[in-house]
């Protein structure tokens, strides 16, 4: 265990631990990139990674710089169309879990990457899509991994991007969608699940130093907290060690 | 037979006219970045550029003023944040006002695939439960003949033309590419007329010893030009890396109207072509992205007499 890390170290740290061994990881952009592929290194050797861009089991020697990086090709599994992607890997169900970040991530695990306001008038004018809503659709799992405020965390997003459970409850299962939506939520100030019935998202682990006072003063709504909560474990040596490699100058994980 | 082989100049003359539906497709490797300077330097105007991921070629393309809308899925500088040049002209509608018609990459794909096989749609389990459907009217619902389920669909996109960057082509416009495909493939069977430009032009007997790595035929290609550093600053899988000091330095470029004008008169008025273009980068930097080499192992096809 060190103390020595950033925010952004600890997040990609508690993202990476989620992974299981021979998963099929679809890849978003950002921290997610860098949470992959430290599992892939230290703890799950064995999952296969796919980027949007055209890439299915890619083993790249640096830290990819954008998810169509050429290092992804080099030493891959297979490089095929986009189309093949989203029609035969992704639509087919062959994906355990989708891997997203977002600008708002609300109550139920809707995710807005589009705009902070109305659409048509916006505040704010973001990305877009991209993957993320086909995925948030079609992967088994989702794991979301992104920095926690007040605005990036309101009771409802101003924009449905990338369905989590809609309203809550039943309301996603009974619009026929194939993935079971999100599992986790991994912020700078802890790791939440979803409640089984209502979907709601709950603070399952606090992150090493973070009072609960802190983490209800970043959340748009009265969060519920488990009545198991962890303390989230520190990075490890090796963890530190390998994201240290990855990202030398610390680019992405200041 | 009729002669394909052209100069940019030459190609964007003929083959982009303003008002035209254009897509400049590559996702994130081999963007055709010198055909995307040409077109600014000809000073074309109320193009419809579609793309899943207008980059840096289309926030240039913008900022000139060469566009009235824009067809996306995700809209970003990849790696590094905002693209400046769009989003003045979507918020302020500076240099001019340009609209927007937005979907999700599976959405763009399935528009071209639909457009590339010549049918009017196609359906995909994607958007349900998401907003985009709610703002945008061509996505719509459709019930299946078979199970009676329903599923969104998306119109076809058939661009007039379709411009892309390759490895290599030969005179015919046979082209090949290797490394991340993205849906060039798609875009060029969707469009009217298409451009290809490549880093080398080969014989035919090349491109015939490796059928397998030709992703477009030259059937469906109007013009070949050899352009070589033509994604320059993104990258070609085998020849360059991308200059990903330069797509940080489009962040304060773009930022800054000032700036963007003196990059526009430095690097694409105030050269010719991409020679030009290349010259002016020099010879360090060219070095500098090029990468060791690491070839793939020959294959036997056979001969069958």
């Amino acid at each position: 265990m060190i103390d020595n890390y950033s925010k952004s170290e600890l997040m990609v740290c508690c993202a990476a631990r989620e992974i299981k061994n021979g998963e099929v990881i679809f890849v978003g952009i950002g921290l997610p990139n860098i949470a992959v592929n430290l599992a892939k290194r230290i703890y799950v050797p064995d999952i296969k990674m796919i980027y949007e861009a055209g890439v299915f089991g890619a083993n790249p020697r640096r830290l990819p710089l954008s998810i169509g990086d050429p290092c992804l090709v080099t030493d891959s599994t297979s490089v095929c169309s986009m189309s093949d992607i989203f029609m035969f890997y992704l639509q087919r169900g062959l994906i355990d879990v989708g891997f997203l970040g977002g600008a708002q991530i609300d109550r139920f695990g809707n995710i807005n990457s589009t705009v902070i306001g109305n659409y048509a008038n916006p505040k704010v004018r973001l990305p877009g899509s991209g993957g993320a809503c086909a995925i948030s659709i079609l992967a088994k799992r989702v794991i979301i991994v992104t920095k926690q405020s007040k605005r990036s965390f309101p009771e409802r997003v101003d924009f449905i991007t990338s369905p989590g459970f809609l309203g809550g409850g039943e309301e996603r299962e009974s619009l026929g969608i194939p993935g079971k939506g999100p599992e986790i939520v991994v912020t700078d100030l802890g790791v939440y699940n979803f409640d089984k019935v209502t979907k709601e998202m709950i603070l399952t682990s606090i992150h090493p130093g973070i009072e609960i006072k802190r983490v209800r003063e970043n959340i748009g709504w009265k969060v519920k907290i488990s009545d198991n909560l962890k303390t989230t474990q520190k990075p490890t040596e090796n963890e530190i060690k390998m994201l240290r490699e990855l990202d030398p100058n610390r680019i992405y994980l200041k | 037979m009729e002669n394909k082989v052209m100069t940019m100049k030459e190609a964007i003359e003929r083959f982009v006219h303003d008002g035209d539906t254009l897509t400049a497709e590559g996702f994130t490797h081999l963007i055709p970045h010198a055909a995307g300077h040409e077109i600014i330097r000809q000073r074309k105007k109320d193009l419809i550029l579609c793309r899943l991921t207008p980059d840096i070629i289309y926030d240039q393309l913008i900022a000139a003023g060469c566009a009235k809308k824009l067809v996306f899925s995700w809209v970003g500088n990849p790696g590094v944040g905002s693209l400046y040049g769009i989003r003045r002209a979507v918020e302020k509608g500076i240099p001019k006002k340009v609209e927007v018609d937005e979907y999700c990459h599976f959405g763009m794909v399935c528009r071209l695939v639909a457009g590339a096989s010549n049918l009017p749609f196609m359906i995909l389990k994607s958007y349900s439960g998401s907003d985009l459907p709610k703002w945008n009217n061509n996505i719509k619902k459709i019930t299946c003949p078979y199970t009676g389920k329903e599923f969104y669909t998306v119109p076809a996109l058939n661009p007039d033309i379709a411009i892309i960057h390759a490895q290599r082509a030969d005179r015919n416009g046979n082209t090949q590419i290797w490394g991340i495909l993205g849906v060039q493939k798609e875009a060029c069977f969707a469009s009217k007329r298409v451009i290809v430009s490549v880093e080398e032009i080969v014989d035919e007997d090349i491109t015939c010893s490796d059928p397998n790595r030709t992703l477009i035929p030259g059937l469906i290609v109007d013009a070949v030009v050899e352009e070589p550093f033509g994604a320059h600053p993104s990258y070609v899988q085998g020849y360059y890396d991308r200059d990903n000091e330069f797509y940080i330095e489009w962040k304060k470029i773009s930022q800054d109207e000032k700036k963007l004008q003196e990059y526009f008169e430095e690097w694409i008025y105030g050269v010719k072509n991409r020679d030009e273009y290349i010259k002016k980068l020099g010879g360090d930097k060219i070095k500098k992205l090029t990468p060791k080499g690491n070839f793939s192992k020959p294959i036997n096809y056979g001969i069958y007499l």
